[in-house]
């Protein structure tokens, strides 16, 4: 939804539009543009006649999206909810906005129904809310790193998905977290390493104390991240607004140079590991870029 | 190199942009702090961000519109030794629309049509990026007031750094377009405007007439107070060229904060608006990406296993099969490590080439949660 070009790096395609490429056998990508959306829409329901009066019309309508509530959001919504349900894809992947606008993308039918009381439109938010709506249909994986704010945001989100949308989360994804390095015996003596400092720079050289000081540092945001990580745990056990057996699904930080296939492939790994293929049915996505 | 603590001391106002989570708000409250410290006078920080976390940090229970001063002691309390005043206000977009439409509406009953429009709430939360036009709106405020000697601006977080530039001439536009001209047309006449005939027979079949009706009123509304909101918007844009304005560019080192950092630098000279300094925040010592350390860490690697850790064991008095292990692992991890901080120092030299003052602020243990934090903070800013 966010073209900004970053999942066409992804793959390593030239540029993704809104007809899908297909970037590997059985794997489409596509980007959203909301006037292409709108040319569809129009072609499909409104049956348009001449599509050269199409051009002028779609961007003034563009202009009205910018300025009418839920305008611009329903048709991006729509056309996902659409590809659902011609069932033209046995999953439908969604690099979703980021957490401070996910609420009223998803939650764009609702906002409709409720500001226009008549219009095609309008008869259209039902159907696209049963897909939303429905667990086994739709699900929303919140992306999240191990940090405060990023923390903060998906607790917030989680808190206001289901209520204010109608969308069920159907896990956390942390990214990025650190592994841990030492176990508590051994965390016990890296605390301690200072005193034999002379002995390590005598034996590898000066740079044992930078050596050292990168171990620490490392260690002391593995153990600032996990602490984040726990809010979120803790706030999911205690929260009425998610299921109490939320996943909490962990990608490590690659430390990899390169974006593009090799991380994506890194990544799929790394997701692969901790999915457990038989209770994972999510259809959409969201969290930050 | 520029000087941080000279941009404080000369500019009145300072807007704090960058990305999303790089730590904006925490370093324009951190830079407020400095500015305090240094100078006599009394420096306003606006925030937009509603979290408590800083109002618990400025050891307040929460603060809004209305400026609130930090408490002397508290600063004395924290060991933070300040020469001015510093007061926190907080950015509330609703309560600034409404402000707004008191101001300029032309008469009351045209102010009561709009404040009680169905619509008025949910347009005014999402039409040209209302929310950073507000925040303009309010720093031109305080200022034409002069109750503040320096008045720093914490940005509304955009997905593009240019919204906030560039909210003020889009306020002019609006009132020009031809969005507006259609929207308030009356609706009798539309069916026979040739130009925009098809436009409303398909906006009326799928968004319904009494939608567009509801539209219409409020932008007809919105309209009587042209006049007020774009002189409003030429002297907001003024403003952010004004010689007393500079911008501080906050980010990461990872790769896209950082891009957007230098897009939005070049943004700045593109528009003549002043770029005074960049902040890196949270970056990673320089030395670990020295060769030294390279190399130390390859012979501790060879060496983990053998006398040295015997030697390690002995001196700790621990058990050598941990020391063993801690040595290895600290070995072979510093490469994911060093080669971090080695794309940091490439990135900060290639900000440091556009900004007039760059400063870095190292990555601190655990977040800032109170003054004594945001003081540390303040100090790594002067030290730039």
């Amino acid at each position: 939804m966010d073209a900004k070009g970053a999942l066409a790096n992804a793959f390593d395609v030239g540029e993704l539009t809104f007809e899908p490429t297909e970037v590997a056998p059985n794997l489409h990508a596509m980007a959203m543009n909301t006037e292409d959306s709108l040319r569809e829409y129009l072609r499909l329901f409104v049956r348009v006649p001449l599509l050269g009066r199409i051009g002028p019309l779609a961007s003034t309508f563009d202009f009205v999206a910018d300025a009418a509530p839920g305008v611009k959001e329903i048709l991006g919504v729509g056309k996902l909810c659409w590809e659902v349900r011609e069932q033209h894809y046995d999953l439908v992947v969604v690099d979703a906005e980021a957490s401070g606008h996910i609420v009223s993308q998803i939650g764009a039918p609702r906002v409709i129904a409720d500001l226009v009381q008549v219009g095609l439109v309008r008869d259209q938010t039902q159907w696209m809310l049963d897909i939303l709506d429905d667990p086994d249909r739709t699900g929303v994986a919140v992306v999240t790193t191990p940090e405060e704010m990023p923390v903060t945001e998906t607790i917030e989100l989680l808190a206001r998905l289901r209520s204010e949308t109608g969308a069920h989360a159907s896990a956390v994804i942390a990214n990025r977290v650190l592994p841990v390095m030492f176990n508590r015996r051994e965390q016990a003596i890296v605390d301690r390493l200072d005193e034999a400092l002379p002995v390590l720079v005598d034996a590898v050289g000066a740079g044992a104390r930078t050596v050292l000081e990168a171990a620490r540092l490392t260690e002391s945001r593995r153990a600032t991240g996990a602490g984040h990580l726990d809010r979120v745990r803790a706030w999911i056990a205690e929260s009425d607004d998610v299921a109490a057996d939320l996943p909490i699904v962990t990608v490590p930080e690659l430390f990899a140079r390169a974006s593009g296939p090799r991380v994506v492939s890194l990544v799929a790994d790394a997701l692969t590991d901790e999915l457990d293929p038989d209770t994972v049915t999510s259809q959409r996505g969201a969290g930050r870029g | 190199m520029g000087d941080l603590d000279n941009l404080l001391a000369s500019r009145e106002m300072i807007l704090v942009a960058g990305s999303g989570g790089v730590g904006k708000t925490t370093i324009a409250a951190a830079l407020g702090i400095a500015a305090a410290e240094r100078h006599k006078g009394r420096v306003l920080v606006l925030t937009v961000d509603p979290a408590r976390r800083l109002a618990t940090a400025l050891g307040l229970d929460e603060f809004g519109n209305t400026p609130t001063r930090i408490d002397p002691s508290a600063f004395g309390d924290a060991g933070i030794k300040i020469r001015g005043e510093m007061w926190v206000a907080m950015l509330d977009t609703k309560a600034g629309w409404d402000e707004l439409i008191r101001r300029h509406a032309p008469d009351p009953e045209i102010r009561d049509a709009v404040l009680a429009n169905p619509l008025y709430e949910n347009i005014t939360s999402r039409f040209v990026h209302s929310h950073e036009y507000l925040a303009m709106e309010q720093l031109h405020d305080l200022h034409a007031r002069g109750d503040f000697d320096l008045v720093i601006v914490d940005t509304p977080p955009s997905r593009n750094a240019l919204s906030i530039l560039d909210a003020p001439s889009r306020m002019v536009e609006f009132f020009g377009s031809r969005l507006l001209r259609w929207l308030t047309v009356p609706y009798r006449s539309r069916l026979f405007t040739v130009a925009s005939k098809p436009f409303y027979q398909v906006a009326d079949r799928v968004l319904g007439s009494r939608f567009l009706q509801d539209i219409a009123d409020f932008f007809v509304l919105f309209q009587a107070m042209e006049s007020g909101f774009v002189r409003r918007a030429r002297e907001v844009e003024a403003l952010l060229v004004d010689p007393r304005t500079a911008f501080v560019v906050v980010t990461t080192l990872e790769t896209a904060p950082s891009h957007e950092a230098r897009f939005l630098a070049r943004s700045l000279l593109e528009r003549r608006m002043a770029l005074g300094a960049i902040v890196a925040n949270r970056v990673l010592p320089r030395e670990l990406a020295d060769t030294a350390a390279a190399d130390s860490a390859a012979a501790l690697l060879d060496q983990a296993s053998g006398p040295l850790a015997d030697q390690v064991a002995a001196r700790l008095d621990a058990p050598i099969k941990q020391v063993r292990s801690v040595l290895t692992q600290i070995a072979s991890r510093f490469d994911d490590v060093a080669l971090v901080a080695a794309r940091e120092s490439d990135r900060w030299a290639e900000l440091a080439a556009m900004a007039p003052t760059m400063a870095s602020v190292p990555w601190l243990d655990g977040d800032i949660h109170d003054l004594a934090g945001l003081g540390r903070l303040a100090g790594y800013l002067r030290d730039a």
